[in-house]
């Protein structure tokens, strides 16, 4: 009962809080700045979604297929392999990455989607082998002797209940995606990076907060979306969070 | 039918070529449970696994109703041999109705017809179908899991299943149960069984017949009776184990050896009648007292009606025990032991006594056959027979 009626007086406080830290910011004429990037914010907001969405979509497109490709038995001899090829490469930063691929390809959209796509590559490809690989054998083996082809194992029994470690790859590699666009700017591909980084260099750190706080915002919304879709599409009876 | 010929299975290891399997050859008739028992390690398993390729055979060939299933494609041929695996298998991503329909789906049948063939299959095993069908198998126990498991090779009616060791992880209480609903569902479906196990009672109470295997090579191939009768060699012995005599109590009926005299008193007669009759039919102790309608109501004892005078009704003991006719041995001989005595009376289906049996009828059913096996060598010294 007590700790019923901290949680309950913390809550009120945090109203509280949350009232006047709005009425400060009111007063102070800090939501009138932000509101004067609005503008900025909803046109870079439009460049950095669909930087993500081209990129992670590439990357979704590229790695899941790829992660499939290696879980095959035929392929067991290079698989691991080719994974840990990709593990050293997620270990080169992004900022290395996307400058090397700006060095290749030039400045603008093309380099940053591509050094997005390989940075986004990997957590997908390896959650999607991992999650086929640790498919109980026991099921390969019944799913075999009921007399179902490999492409049917794969599509009915592989791929269902490999999906929730999938998704949990693509949400991780998505969210860090939407977080590593604003270094697009760096190579010339907008996003909200634009309002970051100009804020820093100027010292206005009202617009970087325009273009950090509905970055972090996106993140999360991107992150919360690919749980309902993981939530909504694993099958009821191998999905932990509806059990 | 399932015939095997010269079955041989040959793994490449680093150490060498082992011999999984060496050149198998064997015939389970239609309609028959063939057991295949042996250590683990012995090639069973294997055996088993190459009927529906799950391994590749080295060499030899599987007949199923007498047809060479080497032409035949192999999804084409699982999908007509009925799969049952000890971890049971079931696909945890689809429903109870989706896990049993899947060969039928796989197979093309349409909607309406694998929807009632669920329904069917689930009144078979005994679960009731609206309480499982929309579940999924994590929310099963082990035992209905592995129901439903068999449901699912029984759906698309094939006619020869393949069962690993399919009751091997469940609870002994529970594999009892699921061993009798099994061979009661066997005794109307008729299908031809290869069973692998390495639980010598099992094989006994499911097995028609009783492969026994040894690294690699078919030992000996016997009804389960004749197998513990006589054992071809040191290792089938041993295997079958010390007490091997006991184990074909389980396979003898109360009925084969109940002999139908058996002498009774009323409780409307005196008990100089009743010591009568136990001296006119030789009995040592008692004679049992049966009602109007015929059931055992008591006995009377020798002492008793020699010492008192009266009638039957005033001066009776309560029965110990009585068995059916369809119990096996085990059972009579478990009644006997527990109850110290050495005779038992047998009741029918309406409990009405029908005869009686006795330790002596029993040992000398298991003597005569252990006795007629193994040839004169092993005869019994005539000092130790009564």
């Amino acid at each position: 009962m007590p700790i019923q009626t901290l949680k309950g007086a913390l809550r009120a406080l945090l109203l509280v809080a949350v009232f006047f830290a709005g009425v400060w910011s009111h007063a102070s004429g800090v939501i009138d700045d932000f509101l004067w990037y609005l503008p900025d914010v909803r046109y870079l907001l439009g460049e950095h979604l669909w930087l993500t969405a081209v990129s992670g979509g590439l990357a979704i497109g590229f790695a899941v297929p790829l992660g499939i490709v290696l879980s095959r038995p035929t392929m067991a001899g290079v698989a691991e392999s080719l994974m840990q090829v990709l593990n050293v490469g997620t270990t080169i930063p992004t900022l290395a990455v996307l400058a090397l691929s700006m060095s290749f390809l030039g400045i603008g959209t093309v380099p940053a989607v591509f050094g997005l796509f390989v940075a986004t590559l990997l957590p997908i490809a390896r959650n999607t082998y991992a999650g086929l690989k640790g498919v109980n054998p026991a099921l390969l083996e019944a799913a075999a002797g009921i007399g179902m082809s490999p492409l049917q194992r794969l599509v009915k029994v592989e791929l269902p209940n490999a999906l929730y470690v999938i998704f949990a790859g693509i949400r991780t590699a998505l969210t860090i995606n939407v977080g590593t666009v604003p270094l697009a700017f760096l190579i010339g591909a907008g996003g909200l990076g634009e309002l970051i980084f100009t804020g820093i260099d100027l010292y206005e750190p009202v617009m970087m907060l325009a273009g950090a706080i509905p970055t972090a915002l996106l993140a999360i919304v991107v992150d919360a979306v690919i749980a309902t879709v993981a939530f909504l599409v694993v099958p009821r009876g191998v999905n932990p969070s509806r059990a | 039918m399932i015939q095997l010929d010269n079955l041989t299975k040959v793994f490449d290891t680093p150490k060498g070529a082992v011999v999984a399997a060496d050149h198998i050859s064997m015939e389970v008739p239609a309609g028959e449970i063939c057991i295949l028992l042996g250590p683990s390690g012995c090639g069973k398993t294997t055996t088993l696994k190459m009927i529906n390729r799950i391994i590749r055979p080295t060499s030899g060939k599987v007949f199923i109703d007498g047809e060479d299933t080497s032409g035949l494609d192999t999804q084409e041929l699982r999908r007509n041999l009925g799969y049952v695996i000890q971890q049971i298998g079931l696909f945890p991503n689809m429903t109870i109705e989706e896990n049993i329909t899947v060969v039928p789906r796989l197979l093309g049948w349409d909607k309406a017809r694998y929807k009632a063939r669920a329904r069917e299959m689930m009144a078979m095993i005994a679960l009731e179908p609206d309480a499982f069908l929309k579940r999924y198998p994590s929310e099963l126990s082990g035992g209905q899991q592995q129901r439903i498991g068999v449901a699912r090779a029984l759906a698309a009616d094939p006619p020869v299943m393949l069962m690993d060791e399919p009751f091997g992880a469940i609870d002994p209480i529970n594999r009892a149960v699921i061993q009798d609903e099994f061979l009661k569902m066997q005794q109307e479906l008729r299908k031809t069984i290869m069973f692998v196990s390495h639980d010598i009672d099992e094989a006994i109470k499911m097995g028609d017949r009783i492969a026994v295997f040894r690294e690699g090579r078919l030992v000996q191939y016997a009804t389960p009776d004749d197998l513990l009768a006589a054992p071809k060699n040191a290792f089938v012995e041993s295997f079958l184990g010390e007490d091997r005599a006991l184990k074909r109590l389980n396979l003898v009926k109360v009925r084969e050896i109940v002999t139908d005299e058996i002498g009774t008193v009323s409780p409307g007669d005196t008990l100089q009648t009743a010591l009568a009759k136990i001296d006119d039919f030789g009995y040592q102790n008692a004679i049992l007292m049966v009602n109007e309608r015929g059931q055992p109501a008591g006995i009377i004892g020798r002492s008793v009606a020699r010492t008192t005078k009266g009638y039957c009704r005033d001066h009776f003991q309560a029965v110990p025990a009585v068995v059916g006719l369809d119990d096996d041995l085990r059972k009579a001989a478990s009644l006997m032991f527990a109850h110290d005595i050495t005779w038992l009376p047998c009741v029918d289906e309406e409990g009405r006594v029908c005869g009686q049996i006795t330790q002596r009828a029993m040992t000398s059913h298991l003597g005569a056959r252990f006795r007629a096996r193994q040839g004169d060598d092993r005869t019994p010294h005539p000092a130790l027979k009564e």
